[in-house]
């Protein structure tokens, strides 16, 4: 192998198989110089996780190694024994998982599963390692950072476990470092922070990383070099500024011109609002004792999208709950075209179900995996308006047309689809009921970038030619951007602002509406450096 | 199903099968298959197989394989239609209850918790001895008692499919209880329910035969599997096998059933680290 | 933590009575009459009134019951039908009995069950794992009356190692007393073995395809390791679960075992009591058989709930 001499990593001709026989990852061949961050960026079933567990000579559920070199540290893993890839695992290179509440040991104290590393390799001798531990829980600015250890991962917060999972990582005092995804089940606001951290803590040690993730914004502040991947081949790869500033390759291209279009100021849309559709006014509303809304008042007018932005907790889907009917007020009023709207679903006559439908984050769940396509549209269409027969299916077929999808997908079950073909068959589904109110409930979360431009695309198209009225629920700040003429921001079950979104965007009032504005990682590479020092500041 | 997809039948599911088949076979035609009557004495007690009788003859010097392929008719009948009745009743009721909540779910779950506090064999026992033991008693017994646990599968598996989105949609259209439970929970409750099916049947099936071995069971002058080894068990202490063929047609049911069962269940667990 | 551990216990006692409401009703209330029964053929009208007026059939029902469930509560177990012993005499020294022999065999089988459902998921798709998987079922599928025959034509009339019937009496030797139940127990033994390591051995696998195990495996840990340290401990709680439910099966289901092996312990007691529609008895061993049972399974909760780490070391420590 001709690995440049100061190469920590060096991976040739990879090809990894799945046990049905599926090819994951073809003809791979990456070096990983000392003290760099490669990037490695793709959509879902790009094959970038593969490639980073490749690394550590690891398939996940199965998969294979089925050939090429694997060279780590002057060791090359796919010809070696199991003991030796397990001796390399944790002390020369480190895994850092997208949840760390899932990835800890719920029954095991967070220092004796980070000190398992070091001790079980015979890195270090126990006071050694457990020196190493609090330094690092220094670094990472994680509080009280002699007794952070004595916790259970149950007992600190999402930002805390995630940096308490870099200590772990670290704590074996690797050469490289793989990140699948660290930041993206955070918060924006979390992310901020927990990315610098991860960025300063591999500078500070010299450590090498292969830096896996689906956004480009966020690879920016922390990469050097890029690799993008497509279907487990390379598409192309270079510096990090020759990919974001002069991507060679059609694909690439799309992808940073979608998250550039993601970013671009709002465009101010405007829809000529009509006569008021939802209407609440100081509405309280909660689980058992506890209120998870309060005094939330919004009003949505015919042929507008408004749309409501907050990070986990801040009460958002529990207002789409509330609208749906799934979740009574326990105060406050709830109009809807004028009339009170019956708190409950089932005290909601069929003319008014008719009337609010809603699409999911995960199509997949939404859609019964026991019914074709056409049974899923063509149901509310017999049983809101009666249709029958030959009428009916010309109606799917009508639908399918207008959401873009083949007439043949009538006979398929939601299991043989994509997941944006399904997203689609759930906009089909409730557009079947001619609804006055459409609530949209994250439907873009759970896509691919590109995949879910497409899908805003197809929602402001019908908005066009149809007048739909949108309530968007979202924690995505560009899907905002580029749908909504007007914009709630709630944080803790409160509005902290309200306001048109141009507006909002350009001039926010509210301080926590600044903090989330800033929070968005943009392509520019001084982008973290910026937000740090504007929060400082 | 695809030539492909019977190839990856494992062979413990193949002979699960066949095993299956041989006693349904048995259950649809045993005494028509019978060489001799089921009361018919034609020999000595406890005479050795021959060629006439290939398993001998039992206590009363009758044709052992004539009384099991009459019992096989008896054994698994009872079973069947006590299971039968557990699932008619378990599943709606489970379901019932997984969907509609609150007052019907806490009285329903209340109850089968009291009732499935007792074991199974000792409820029985009570029952049977207020009531004697009659085909009608052992059914209807069997199948009440066993429709508890039907009834908190049905349910658990119901609550579960209740709470996914595409059952949301459903309601929030404004779908009856019909619909509902015929069209969104059953058709995705099938694959446990059937397995669960496999597993009751086996569960039901070996307790007639055990109740039946302790003479509180099928009655004579029936000939069933377990009574049978009740019958002939002395032949034990003289070195003979005679009780066993009854015994082992007991397990080789079981034990098919079991296979079919487990294939049916195995690959819904993955699990991590196969390949490190 | 100490208030679920209450609930529980409480929860406990009220399934204890609405267990003696459910034997009650099922042995008094069901169709058919005590009294008729005990007099079978010979039952005039008159003599089938004076048994009913005797034995108090006439009162009301719940006053019935309020007046048994307070006897029972007093150890006063009635009168038996038959030869008008008092129960309590007759059903103790069987329980006793019983519950010797299910300890036998939980001493034997608890510790080599667990052992082989941890080894077995260890070495998962190992020739070990699959034969222990195969040879488990086919356990399982035996009823215990064909091991129990098969055993006995095996060790004690072909070979003459073990005696053929469990027969015990009052101050025989320990020695003796192992002879003599070791048949019945190794029977015992071999159908809970195959359900514990069969339960066990899911309940950790279900634990292995946790992330937290994958994390394990890519900090570099060997196998054994991740299995003991990580997955047997939150496996724990099942894992327990799956032991009360096999030794409360152990005594329940040891009513066949006992008539197989002739053993005079309470399962047999109470078939006896059912054959001879003994109604006292019959009540007395259902309500012991059903305590030891919702006994057993509160244990397990209660040990299931302090075993979790969620709950032993609450959020509240870290404010």
């Amino acid at each position: 192998m001709s690995a440049p001499r100061d190469s920590v990593l060096a991976i040739r001709d990879l090809r990894v198989v799945a046990p049905n026989g599926a090819v994951l990852v073809d003809g791979i061949s990456l070096d990983l110089p000392r003290g760099e961050i490669l990037g490695l960026i793709g959509e879902s079933g790009a094959g970038k996780s593969t490639i980073g567990l490749a690394a550590m000579g690891y398939g996940r559920g199965g998969c294979r190694i089925a050939g090429g070199r694997i060279e780590l540290a002057g060791t090359e893993l796919t010809a070696s024994s199991r003991p030796v890839r397990e001796a390399m695992r944790g002390a020369r290179i480190a895994y850092v998982a997208q949840s760390a509440a899932a990835a800890f040991d719920p029954a095991m104290r967070l220092d004796r599963q980070i000190l398992e590393t070091p001790l079980q390799h015979g890195l270090m001798s126990a006071a050694e390692a457990r020196d190493w531990m609090v330094e690092l829980f220094r670094a990472l600015q994680l509080p009280d950072p002699e007794g952070f250890g004595r916790r259970y991962p149950h007992q600190v917060s999402g930002g805390q476990l995630q940096r308490a999972m870099m200590a772990m990582a670290m704590s074996g005092k690797p050469d490289v470092l793989v990140l699948d995804e660290p930041t993206t089940a955070l918060d924006v606001t979390t992310q901020v922070e927990v990315l610098a951290l991860l960025r300063d803590t591999i500078r500070r040690y010299g450590t090498s990383a292969l830096y896996i993730t689906h956004d480009l914004a966020v690879v920016a502040q922390l990469a050097d070099r890029l690799m993008v991947l497509r279907h487990g081949r390379e598409v192309e790869s270079g510096t990090t500024a020759e990919v974001l500033e002069s991507p060679r390759e059609d694909y690439t291209r799309r992808l940073v011109a979608e998250r550039r279009e993601s970013l671009a100021p709002a465009a101010g849309v405007r829809h000529d609002a009509g006569e008021t559709v939802l209407d609440l006014r100081n509405v309280d509303a909660g689980y058992g004792g506890s209120l998870v809304l309060q005094d939330v008042s919004l009003s949505v007018r015919r042929g507008e999208t408004l749309a409501v932005v907050g990070e986990s907790g801040s009460g958002k889907s529990t207002l789409a709950r509330l609208v749906a009917g799934l979740l009574p007020p326990a105060r406050g009023v709830v109009d809807f075209r004028g009339r009170p709207l019956p708190g409950s679903y089932r005290d909601r006559d069929l003319a008014g179900l008719k009337s609010i439908q809603m699409i999911y984050q995960l199509p997949d769940v939404a859609l019964n995996p026991r019914q074709t396509v056409g049974e899923a549209i063509g149901r509310p269409l017999a049983f809101y308006r009666g249709l029958r027969g030959a009428a009916r299916r010309e109606e799917v077929a009508r639908l399918l047309a207008l959401i873009g999808l083949p007439g043949d997908f009538a006979d398929r079950l939601p299991g043989a689809l994509s997941g944006g073909q399904n997203q689609r068959v759930c906009i089909a589904r409730a557009l079947a009921a001619e609804p006055d109110l459409l609530i949209c409930d994250e439907v873009t979360s759970a896509l691919d970038p590109l995949i879910a431009e497409d899908i805003l695309r197809l929602l402001r198209r019908l908005q066009d030619e149809l007048g739909m009225t949108y309530l968007f629920i979202t924690h995505d700040l560009s899907v905002v951007r580029r749908l909504a003429d007007r914009t709630v921001v709630m944080q803790k079950g409160r509005i902290v602002e309200e306001g048109p979104t141009a507006t909002l965007f350009e001039t926010p009032r509210a301080a926590y509406t600044r903090t989330l504005l800033d929070s968005v990682p943009e392509l520019r590479r001084d982008w973290l450096d910026g937000v740090l020092a504007r929060r400082v500041r | 199903m695809a030539p492909r997809a019977l190839r990856s039948v494992p062979p413990t599911a193949w002979i699960g099968m066949a095993l299956i088949a041989l006693n349904l076979l048995m259950f649809l035609l045993g005494p028509e298959l019978a060489p001799f009557g089921q009361e018919e004495t034609v020999g000595a007690p406890f005479d050795p197989p021959s060629a006439g009788h290939l398993l001998g003859l039992d206590q009363n010097g009758r044709d052992m394989l004539s009384r099991l392929l009459y019992g096989a008719r008896m054994s698994i009948g009872v079973s069947l239609a006590a299971v039968a009745l557990s699932f008619s009743l378990g599943v709606p009721l489970g379901i019932l209850a997984a969907i509609r909540g609150r007052a019907v779910d806490t009285v329903l779950s209340r109850v089968v918790d009291t009732v499935m506090s007792v074991p199974v064999l000792i409820s029985a026992l009570v029952v049977l001895q207020a009531l004697g033991s009659s085909l009608p008693v052992l059914i209807v017994t069997i199948g009440l008692l066993d429709s508890t646990r039907v009834f908190r599968l049905s349910r658990i598996v119901a609550q579960g499919i209740n709470a996914m989105e595409y059952a949301e949609v459903a309601r929030l259209r404004g779908e009856g209880l019909g619909w509902m439970i015929g069209r969104e929970i059953l058709p995705n409750a099938m694959p446990p329910l059937v397995a669960e099916f496999g597993l009751r049947f086996c569960f039901t099936f070996l307790f007639v035969a055990g109740l039946s071995y302790l003479g509180l069971g099928v009655q004579p002058p029936f000939a069933d599997w377990g009574g049978m080894v009740r019958d002939n068990q002395q032949g034990i202490l003289y070195g003979l096998y005679a009780p066993l063929f009854p015994a082992a047609a007991i397990a080789l049911l079981t034990i098919g059933v079991n296979l079919v069962v487990d294939w049916l269940l195995a690959g819904r667990t993955t699990v991590q680290g196969e390949n490190r | 933590m100490s208030r679920l551990i209450l609930g529980r216990l409480a929860w406990g006692l009220l399934t204890l009575w609405l267990v003696s409401v459910l034997v009650f009703a099922g042995t008094e209330l069901l169709p058919g009459d005590v009294a008729a029964a005990i007099l079978g053929q010979n039952a005039t009208p008159e003599s089938l009134a004076a048994l009913r007026e005797e034995l108090g059939l006439n009162a009301p029902a719940l006053q019935r019951y309020v007046a048994w469930l307070l006897g029972f509560l007093h150890g006063d177990l009635g009168e038996s039908l038959a030869n008008r012993t008092p129960v309590a005499e007759l059903l103790w020294p069987r329980f006793g009995n019983t519950m010797a022999l299910a300890a036998y065999a939980a001493v034997v089988a608890v510790p080599l069950a667990v052992t082989l459902g941890i080894l077995s998921a260890v070495r998962r798709g190992s020739l070990f794992d699959r034969g222990a998987n195969v040879i488990a079922l086919a356990t399982v599928s035996l009823p215990e009356y064909f091991l129990g025959l098969l055993l006995i034509l095996l060790l004690s009339v072909r070979t003459g190692l073990l005696p053929s019937l469990a027969n015990t009496y009052e101050g025989m030797g320990f020695l003796a007393w192992l002879q003599a139940t070791t048949l019945p127990m190794i029977v015992l033994t071999l159908v809970t073995v195959a359900q514990i390591m069969r339960m066990t051995r899911t309940a950790v696998l279900g634990v292995m395809d946790q992330p937290f195990i994958e994390m394990a495996y890519l900090k570099g840990l060997r196998n054994g390791r991740v299995v003991l340290r990580h997955a047997v401990p939150n496996a724990a709680a099942p894992i327990v679960n799956v032991v009360a439910f096999n030794i409360a099966y152990l005594i329940t289901g040891v009513v066949l075992v006992e008539a197989v092996f002739n053993y005079n312990g309470l399962g047999r007691f109470m078939v006896d009591a059912v054959s001879k529609r003994d109604l006292p008895m019959v009540q007395g061993a259902a309500m012991v058989f059903a305590a030891v049972y919702v006994l057993l399974n509160m244990t397990a909760d209660i040990a299931a709930i302090a075993l979790n780490p969620r709950l032993r070391h609450p959020r509240a420590k870290e404010a």
